[in-house]
């Protein structure tokens, strides 16, 4: 799905960093997150981007998802409406709780990037019993 | 003296009405459904040819199996339904901007179709649907002849 124009924290149409040759627009990819047994999870659309050209990097507390699009244009055809447009996708979260890094799980299907975030058991809330003196 | 450029087999006149009134009717239509969803979802982009025509949407976390394509004559209907979400009574919602819910939506094409020639592909959440013209229907060239 392209929202391109939904105003977010972060900017639409993000620049291109460095690459310059890569023409391709940037968009910011939609997400659903939820928490759950101390696992968060992300879930971002990214249509049009095959699983092997996403990239997630983790740096510090910034979780960057990028994905490449390779445009689409069919041979033989010419453009009659477009309604959305075709571009790369990159969205950064700053994460709250200490990750544990090693049980990072993502899996890209039909478009979608899934990312599960599973809290380090020293982040987790620990129980203190409180003992009748 | 004055040029004027001369398109013998110029595709883009015809269908300029017709994308006005695409895009007309969206804005007629825009709104009329509940606040985050316009009534003209998915968007789509469309190429014409002079064999036929080719349609894409995005449509991502969707499976083949949850859209459904119909056609008749020049009318193309996409229908489909996400996933439900993952809820329970111990997942913690922080952000839900992701598609959910029925989607249907007719789209008029500049002409008609052949049913049994359409090709629809389903990938990496991106739907292709290519469409020939009936042979009967195309554009003929007409020749000519000098008496």
């Amino acid at each position: 799905m392209a929202q391109e124009m939904t105003t977010q924290n972060t900017q639409d149409v993000a620049k291109n960093n460095g690459d310059a040759n890569r023409r391709a627009m940037a968009f910011t990819p939609i997400v659903d997150i939820f928490e759950r047994d101390e696992t968060t999870v992300i879930m971002a659309d990214m249509p049009g981007v095959a699983p092997e050209d996403v990239d997630v990097t983790l740096e510090r507390r910034i979780l960057t998802l990028h994905g490449k699009v390779k445009p689409y244009a069919p041979e033989g055809y010419r453009a009659l409406t477009s309604e959305y447009r075709v571009g790369d996708y990159i969205r950064s979260f700053t994460l709250s709780d200490e990750i544990d890094q090693a049980k990072i799980n993502a899996t890209f299907k039909n478009g979608v990037l899934r990312l599960e975030l599973p809290r380090s058991p020293e982040a987790q809330p620990k129980k203190i019993s409180v003992k009748a003196g | 003296m004055l040029q004027t450029t001369y398109t013998p087999f110029n595709f883009a006149d015809p269908f300029m009405d017709m994308r006005r009134m695409q895009s007309a009717m969206n804005r007629i239509f825009e709104g009329a459904r509940g606040p985050g969803q316009s009534a003209t979802y998915p968007p789509i982009n469309l190429w014409a040819g002079e064999e036929g025509i080719m349609m894409t949407a995005e449509l991502a976390g969707l499976t083949e199996q949850d859209i459904e394509l119909t056609v008749k004559d020049n009318m193309l209907a996409i229908r489909g339904t996400y996933p439900d979400p993952e809820t329970g009574d111990d997942t913690v919602w922080h952000r839900h901007e992701r598609a959910d819910g029925t989607f249907l939506r007719s789209i008029e094409l500049p002409f008609r179709v052949n049913p049994d020639l359409i090709n629809a592909r389903f990938e990496n959440g991106v739907l292709t649907v290519e469409m020939k013209r009936p042979e009967d229907d195309k554009p003929k060239h007409v020749a000519i002849k000098s008496s």
